[in-house]
């Protein structure tokens, strides 16, 4: 194996490991959003956005990513929209992403005593503030070191946004190995970006959990 | 469009479907025999091993599923490692689910508790037959909504083949979807046709687990 190919294309190794750094970022942030939808749909009982809530999850949770993907790079020129990839990459992942938030979302939901929403809506707090200044805040932070789970997952996910041609490194390291014939040089090589990446972001998760569990 | 076009590929996505199943069938009994052997090892004395396992299972989780693919698949004839589309992917599915099925392993065994463990070894029963009639059931009983969840996401990851032009079921639609230049239909009827059959495995998994937790309610009320 020589690796000398490899340590050439490193600046452009390290900027396809930023476009995934962003996109998986973007999309947790997104789908955090989407989740807390979610959430507020659910917590409203009313049939047809609970029975909402529940499709968009379970349509999520159950297609394969790669399929999801295929649909989604597929219904965009359907429709007539027009996406940068890089938009496409964060919308698909921050929707997928969504669903899976919703579920951590509702563990730390649960968690919150009711007491404290009864108590709210004696003092006259309306349901939004209630929702912002009451659950939101607990929601997030009981939640932060799951999300931050999800967000490795996301790192993992966007691997496959390189099948529809976005360049994050496994679509450069695939450019590379087709051009050089190394492939197993710089397989090896983005392997080991994404497991320095993920090792650093699950000790940073599991340093918030000690963080959070101390209060 | 003519329906009859799509009829004609019938023969073909029901052969891609079998691909899928089976593919599904043989890295979920893979995983979770490799699974088990590695958080059976997890369990060891030595620290050494102790460790090495843990670093197998660590590294495995953070890499994603379709890098690991082109490593075996496109890296390995570089080291002499000539595998077909289809075992290349098979491979790749059993290694990488093992560290997640080792994850739920250990977790089903840190649920059973040390006194059953103690109990059985004053009852001189041997180690064999301890892991067989104390530690296997009460692990598989407290992981067993856990694996289900993992069984059934190997179904989803069984998708990743079709990149390495594995026939399965995604690659034969796709197939049909660039010809008939009926895209957008074909990957819509792609995509519900996986929601159904992973809603009728995960109803499917759900009855199961209530049955496993009936089991354990009688035992306990008995």
């Amino acid at each position: 194996m020589e690796f000398d190919t490899v340590i050439k294309a490193l600046p452009f190794l390290l900027e396809g490991l930023g476009i995934t750094l962003y996109v998986s970022a973007m999309g947790t942030l997104g789908g955090s959003v989407i989740g807390i939808i979610i959430c507020v749909l659910r917590w409203t009982r009313v049939p047809v956005l609970v029975w909402l809530a529940a499709v968009y999850i379970s349509y999520f949770r159950g297609v394969p990513l790669l399929v999801q993907l295929l649909l989604f790079y597929n219904f965009l020129p359907y429709a007539g929209i027009d996406l940068s990839p890089l938009v496409a990459a964060i919308c698909a992942l921050g929707m997928v992403g969504g669903a899976y938030i919703a579920e951590i979302l509702r563990g730390a939901l649960a968690a919150i005593p009711k007491g404290q929403v009864e108590a709210g809506l004696a003092l006259g707090f309306a349901p939004l503030s209630i929702w912002q200044r009451l659950l939101l805040p607990q929601m997030l932070r009981l939640s932060m070191p799951a999300i931050t789970n999800e967000l490795i997952m996301l790192v993992k996910a966007s691997s496959l946004v390189s099948v529809v041609g976005l360049a994050e490194i496994t679509r450069v390291s695939q450019t590379f190995a087709a051009s050089t014939y190394r492939p197993m040089e710089f397989y090896l090589a983005a392997g080991a970006f994404y497991l320095i990446t993920n090792l650093v972001l699950s000790f940073c998760s599991s340093l918030l959990e000690r963080k959070l569990a101390r209060k | 469009m003519e329906f009859a076009t799509f009829i004609s590929y019938t023969p073909a996505i029901l052969h891609g479907l079998w691909i899928t199943l089976a593919s599904w069938i043989i890295a979920s009994v893979g995983g979770v025999l490799l699974g088990l052997g590695i958080a059976l090892l997890q369990r060891s004395s030595s620290l050494t091993v102790r460790m090495a396992v843990r670093a197998y299972v660590d590294a495995l989780r953070c890499l994603p599923l379709l890098v690991m693919i082109f490593i075996v698949y496109a890296g390995g004839p570089s080291i002499g490692l000539m595998l077909d589309p289809l075992s290349a992917g098979i491979l790749v599915l059993i290694v990488h689910g093992s560290a997640y099925f080792a994850e739920i392993f250990r977790g089903g065994f840190s649920a059973v508790p040390k006194g059953q463990i103690e109990a059985a070894h004053s009852l001189a029963m041997t180690p064999f037959a301890i892991l067989r009639r104390v530690t296997l059931p009460g692990a598989l009983t407290a992981a067993a909504p856990a694996l289900i969840n993992m069984i059934i996401n190997v179904c989803k990851e069984t998708a990743l083949l079709s990149i390495i032009t594995v026939a399965d079921l995604t690659f034969e639609v796709q197939k049909m979807a660039i010809e008939t230049f009926a895209s957008f239909e074909s990957i819509l009827t792609l995509a519900l046709g996986y929601w159904l059959l992973i809603e009728i495995f995960s109803r499917l998994g759900q009855r199961a687990e209530r049955h496993i937790n009936q089991h354990l309610n009688m035992k306990r009320s008995a």
